[in-house]
């Protein structure tokens, strides 16, 4: 068997235009060249997409699980930051 | 199923750990790949999930087998779509997997190696082009009846595989029916052709569910973690239930002399098919283990020049090109 597995990438594939490129999985290839002619084959068979980006896997950096709490949180209490929060008369019309 | 007879592995970890696990599956959370996960949970789904990518990619090749034979350009067309579909199916799954914490040549040696099993239905040949109709039809149906609840499974990248999965399968099932629609009302012999396809298939097809799970202390554990959603005779029922009138519109016959509808269940009673078999065919002893599996191992050998000239390649054109930048 081959000593070396072709590297990880993950696949973003802009699906209409104007919307933005969403996480749709990801790959093996040996280059980027590669992995975009791959993310063609796996993940736009049906017209899925109009752009593909693809990155390393390792080249990603994520927020730990554990540290989710500390990160997210803080915006429980900011209820203030959401529109509803004001009580607009009805007087004064759509806002 | 496309993954049959997964045996749950035991957990040794800390019971409040694993208790504040399961109530999150319990709540209908979903488990994401870096979270605290119990170890038997991870290599219980690093089987079931490598199982299934196992079953899309060797699906492939009862059918390749007849896409230079294909009766239309269409229907050659048609073939190849789908064969395609099965390949990035097998990819979608071993990506899902690989976020367990093994890697994709690492499955690939244990399937070639036989220590990962793959589903007992691909170990039946297809003999005439009737069985492309039977394996789109009947094959793919018995999936999809797996899969569509399994899109609701506990573990994250599985469960969204599965809804990409769906999405497509629904395709392979109904080009199959046409294929048996088309040969059922063909000629005497086409439609011959037919009915010993689905005599054939019929079986083999009801085994996939695999064997009653009612008293598997495994299925219990696997259901209690939501990686197994029904009981094998619960989807066995439902895909006899949908399947006999789906024969009928054909006007073939489903080779069961049992096949009898019962009023009190509003489902059919049907006979079980022969467990020896299936248990041999799991075991090695099947039609086209061999054959099936030698195809396997032989596409990675000989693709192996392939794959580290594009590895040399790649790594030539980083070394240039960095080469280049500290110019």
């Amino acid at each position: 068997m081959s000593k070396k597995e072709w590297p990880l990438w993950e696949v973003f594939i802009r699906g209409q235009h104007g919307l933005n490129h969403r996480h749709v999985g990801s790959l093996h290839a040996p280059d980027a060249e590669m992995a975009i002619n791959h993310a063609r084959d796996v993940y736009t068979r049906r017209k899925e997409g109009v752009s593909i980006w693809v990155v390393p896997s390792a080249q990603i950096t994520a927020s730990a699980p554990s540290e989710k709490g500390a990160l997210f949180d803080p915006a429980e209490s900011k209820v203030y930051r959401h529109p509803t929060f004001y009580d607009i008369p009805d007087e004064v019309g759509h806002m | 199923m496309y993954a049959q007879m997964i045996t749950s592995e035991k957990s040794s970890d800390d019971p409040e750990l694993l208790a504040a696990f399961q109530a999150r599956i319990d709540r209908g959370e979903r488990i994401e790949p870096k979270e605290w996960m119990p170890e038997g949970y991870r290599k219980t789904l690093i089987r079931q999930i490598g199982q299934h990518a196992h079953s899309e990619i060797v699906g492939q090749l009862p059918e390749g087998n007849w896409i230079t034979r294909a009766p239309t350009l269409e229907r050659k067309q048609i073939l190849l779509a789908k064969v395609q579909d099965e390949a990035g199916h097998g990819l979608y799954l071993y990506s899902a997997c690989e976020t367990l914490g093994i890697s994709r040549d690492e499955l690939f040696d244990r399937l070639h190696s036989g220590a990962m099993k793959y589903s007992s239905i691909f170990n039946y040949p297809t003999l005439t082009w009737a069985d492309m109709g039977a394996v789109g039809w009947l094959v793919d149906g018995a999936a999809i009846m797996n899969q569509v609840p399994l899109q609701r499974t506990s573990y994250g990248p599985y469960a969204r595989a599965m809804v990409r999965i769906c999405k497509e399968e629904s395709f392979h099932q109904r080009q199959g029916y046409t294929i048996m629609m088309k040969m059922a009302q063909g000629t005497p012999e086409q439609k011959a052709m037919a009915q010993d396809a689905l005599n054939r298939f019929w079986y083999p097809s009801l085994m996939m569910f695999g064997p009653s799970d009612k008293d598997s202390v495994h299925s219990a554990q696997n259901m209690a973690w939501k990686i197994k959603i029904n009981t094998n005779d619960e989807l066995r029922q439902r895909f006899v239930n949908e399947t006999v009138p789906q024969a009928r519109y054909l006007g073939l016959e489903v080779p069961d002399e049992n096949l009898t509808w019962n009023e009190d269940k509003q489902g059919w009673d049907f006979s079980e098919p022969d467990w020896s078999e299936f248990f041999a065919v799991l075991k090695g002893d099947g039609p086209c283990n061999e054959e099936r599996l030698g195809a396997r191992r032989k596409a990675w050998d000989d693709g192996e020049w392939f794959r580290d000239g594009l590895t040399a390649y790649a790594e030539k054109q980083a070394a240039r090109r960095k080469a280049h930048a500290a110019e």
